[in-house]
């Protein structure tokens, strides 16, 4: 099997304290130029993906950084100075306004050439609510709703130009063809949304779409990321995601390589120690998911660890791949490129 | 009105790249004419600009495709990236230039769109600006969770207010609020960053400001829009604005006056807002080859079909099945305020008067329909060789007309090579061009003072 790896480059790391084993100032954090070296970094050493944890709120408490980029904005910053990694933003589903979340991340994917992504994220944190002056949606089902609604429209807008809809016809003077454009006349709960996008079809189709087990309809997404406190459990876990439809499941990992002591329990599984162990406990999830997303717990001495030792020792055993120049995140995922969902129903309807 | 009555003798042409996006003066149907939505359009543009010592790379917003009479508008140049996604992707591979995002204070909230100008401004070393514009049309409201909920006269009321947010959120930080070493106490400084509480008639927001401020404070601020609430807001809280003033020096000249009074009643420098006008300039080696050329580039713009859509636009019906080159319909238009192109400048004006001073305009001077479409709604610009054209730019910015110029060049993306390897060099030989950006901000390259609001903390002199 072959694992893909992913690398969740947010702030320090998750270790409290990492801002100090940080090897910059922390006056450095919040400029393209940490941002740009540590991305250049992961797809050197051969990561298939960088994500981008983000809130409206701020990142820290007890002390850590207060103060974080957007998420779109730091993966649009590396998109055109980077070529084969993925680059894959958090943007929340329960506040943000769907036009404008799927113009972003269809912009991220014409500026790194089809190698975006998405992580749909709930906002939970009632105080997203009060900055943006919108009412608060607290009650499960209206959440679950909310994400359902935003992945939707998101996807439908992407859809909304199909690929050949720009024609430059010189002899009727059109530039585009208009039965090619699509109004979605989404219709939801809590807003309506006319289309179509304003940004044509991104260069993937559809941006790989990643939402989180035991929130997001497997269905819905590409990849479904699942959370166990053991290798055990995300076995588990991994296996009821594919029974209930996921396409790619991908495993969350803590890791600490470095000399820092392991980050307070995030749910996740978590790995402390040296990188032989950590390659070992990567080849054992490669017979129950497709990847792993790992967290490292302060970035500046993890990544180093992960590129010099951990990513060679699985490349050379076949178990991860180098994404290849050129390439779209969907095709190193070995996911096709969608039909247009415009598209495939005007041909059902005109061969009836 | 002398040229005299405002002369800056030392004064520079300041330059910004308009790059359009939806619009139908970018010539698409020329061979050279290149994708108008892939990544490397944009890049070579914003390359040939920093080349340029261009202020800025500028981009519009439009959050809804345009339509007439119920449909999607297709002749024009339709498609435009997420401008603040673009412009981070174009802070990655540019040093220098300023990167403008054009952003609407309707369809968007301060927590969000200020954090996201704000991670631009730092992600580029503090080059980022905001065109804050108002969008008169409700209809791009059917594509928001708020739909079409303010009337064009609120839309002030709400820009205002937030910008006062915004600079609110700006200033929450104080400068030194994050440590510079790892083994300061927090990383964070204790009570640097203060949250933002408003409760007006547009927000009820509580926001904790997540960024820092950058190498310019925060991004430059630009307006864009003519109405006098448009001009007293730029008066209020503009650094620079985005004019339509830029086809008639005594119009331009006149304008200025304008803000400048304006600035003073407002209390601020009359030199305290830049006017940058949205201009076209078509450059050739003689006079001959200029006529050639406007007249080359009218009639790529021009087309019949696009000359028919315009005045369709004023008439409130299809026109497609005339004949361009001939005269404007004998019938008179819907007497209903023009609404057929959701998104046209002339949205809201009386079609029959619009109507009577065309089929005046074309009876004196002979025109045909194409004509007169072209002699109302063209705003050309400069038409000469570089030379001449250099001329006239130092003589608009030494006699208080503009600034500068935001030229849209009517090829994209190769249009503004010539602007920048013939034009730049004649304005350069009167020393009224730089010749070297002189610092790395877009405040800096504007010659702009410092923020607004920070500027009562600062010692006096330095405000000048
Ligand atoms: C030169 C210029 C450029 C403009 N560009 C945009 C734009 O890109 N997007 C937009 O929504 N509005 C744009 N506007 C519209 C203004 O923001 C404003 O909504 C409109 O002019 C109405 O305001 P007013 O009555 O003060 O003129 C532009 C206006 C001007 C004058």
């Amino acid at each position: 099997m072959s694992l893909h790896l992913g690398i969740e480059l947010d702030g320090e790391g998750t270790h409290p304290e990492a801002w100090r084993r940080a090897a910059h100032t922390p006056d450095r954090l919040l400029t393209g130029r940490t941002v740009a070296d540590r991305v250049a970094a992961a797809e050197n050493a051969g990561f298939t993906f960088a994500s981008f944890d983000d809130s409206l709120l701020p990142p820290g408490a007890d002390g850590g950084p207060a103060g974080r980029i957007d998420a779109v904005n730091r993966a649009a910053f590396v998109a055109a100075t980077t070529s084969t990694i993925g680059l894959v933003p958090v943007v929340g589903t329960t506040y943000a306004e769907p036009f404008h979340t799927s113009s972003q991340l269809a912009t991220l994917d014409y500026a790194s050439r089809g190698r975006g992504g998405w992580i749909a994220a709930r906002d939970t944190d009632q105080r997203v609510a009060g900055a943006l002056g919108r009412t608060e949606v607290t009650a499960p089902a209206d959440v679950a709703r909310e994400e359902r609604d935003a992945i939707a429209v998101v996807r439908d807008l992407w859809d909304s130009w199909e690929d050949d809809a720009v024609i430059r016809d010189y002899a009727t003077g059109r530039f585009v063809d208009r039965d090619r454009l699509h109004y979605i006349d989404f219709q939801g709960d809590a807003y309506s949304v006319k289309g179509p996008a304003i940004v044509p079809r991104p260069p993937q189709g559809q941006l790989v779409v990643f939402g989180f087990d035991g929130q997001t309809d497997p269905s819905e997404v590409d990849v479904v990321l699942v959370s166990g406190a053991t290798a055990g459990d995300i076995a588990d876990e991994a296996a009821r995601a594919k029974d209930s439809g996921a396409t790619l499941v991908f495993a969350e990992l803590d890791v600490a390589l470095g000399a820092a002591t392991p980050a307070p329990s995030s749910g996740r599984l978590s790995f402390a120690g040296e990188a032989t162990g950590l390659v070992d406990l990567l080849r054992a999830l490669d017979s129950h998911v497709d990847g792993v997303r790992l967290h490292p717990a302060v970035v500046d001495e993890d990544l180093p660890v992960l590129a010099r030792y951990v990513i060679p020792a699985l490349l050379r055993a076949g178990v991860a791949h180098r994404p290849v120049p050129g390439s779209t995140l969907r095709s190193t995922l070995g996911l096709d490129r969608p039909v247009n969902r415009f598209r495939a129903e005007r041909l059902e309807e005109s061969s009836r | 009105m002398t040229d005299n009555s405002y002369a800056r003798p030392g004064a520079q042409v300041h330059f910004g790249v308009f790059f359009h996006g939806v619009n139908h003066t970018t010539i698409w149907s020329d061979p050279t004419s290149g994708s108008q939505i892939d990544f490397e359009t944009f890049r070579r543009v914003a390359h040939t600009a920093e080349r340029g010592l261009f202020d800025a790379f500028f981009l519009g917003e439009g959050l809804r495709l345009r339509e007439q009479e119920g449909k999607i508008l297709d002749l024009d140049i339709v498609g435009r990236p997420d401008a603040i996604t673009q412009l981070a992707a174009l802070a990655g591979i540019t040093r220098n230039i300023g990167l403008v995002a054009t952003q609407n204070t309707t369809y968007n909230e301060p927590a969000d769109l200020v954090r996201r100008l704000s991670g631009l401004d730092l992600l580029s070393g503090g080059r980022a600006g905001w065109n804050a514009v108002t969008t008169d049309n409700a209809w791009t409201g059917e594509n928001f969770r708020r739909g079409g909920f303010l009337d064009h006269a609120d839309r002030y009321e709400r820009a205002g207010q937030f910008l006062d947010t915004a600079r609110a959120i700006w200033d929450g930080w104080a400068d030194d609020a994050v440590a510079t070493s790892t083994e300061a106490p927090s990383w964070a400084t204790a009570g640097s960053v203060q949250d933002v509480s408003r409760r007006t008639s547009q927000f009820d927001v509580t926001i904790t400001p997540t960024l820092p401020r950058s190498a310019q404070g925060h991004p430059v601020i630009f307006q864009a829009g003519d109405s006098p609430a448009g001009r007293d807001f730029a008066a209020a809280h503009a650094d620079v604005i985005f004019s339509r003033h830029g086809t008639h020096f005594d119009e331009a000249f006149a304008f200025a006056e304008d803000i400048r009074a304006r600035l003073r009643r407002a209390g601020r420098p009359e030199d305290d807002v830049k006017i940058l006008p949205g201009t076209q300039i078509v450059l050739a080696e003689n006079a001959s080859e200029v006529e050639d050329k406007v007249r080359w580039v009218l009639e790529g713009q021009y087309t019949g079909q696009t000359a028919l859509s315009l005045v369709g636009q004023v008439w409130g019906r299809d026109l497609s099945d005339r004949d361009p080159d001939g005269p404007l319909p004998e019938f008179d238009p819907v007497p209903a305020p023009i609404s057929g192109t959701r998104g046209a400048a002339r949205d809201g004006k009386d079609p029959l008067a619009i109507a009577r001073e065309w089929r005046a305009l074309a009876e004196a001077q002979n025109l045909s329909l194409r004509q007169v479409a072209i002699a109302t709604t063209q705003r050309s610009g400069f038409a000469g060789t570089p030379g001449q054209v250099a001329d006239e730019l130092t003589r608009w910015v030494r006699s208080g007309a503009t600034d500068g110029f935001n030229v849209s060049p009517y090829l994209v993306p190769t249009g503004l090579d010539e602007i920048v390897d013939l034009l730049v060099p004649e304005l350069q030989e009167r020393g009224s061009y730089r010749t070297e950006y002189e610092g790395s901000t877009l405040r800096e390259h504007l010659g702009l003072r410092p923020p607004l609001s920070r500027r009562e903390l600062l010692p006096r002199q330095a405000v000048g």
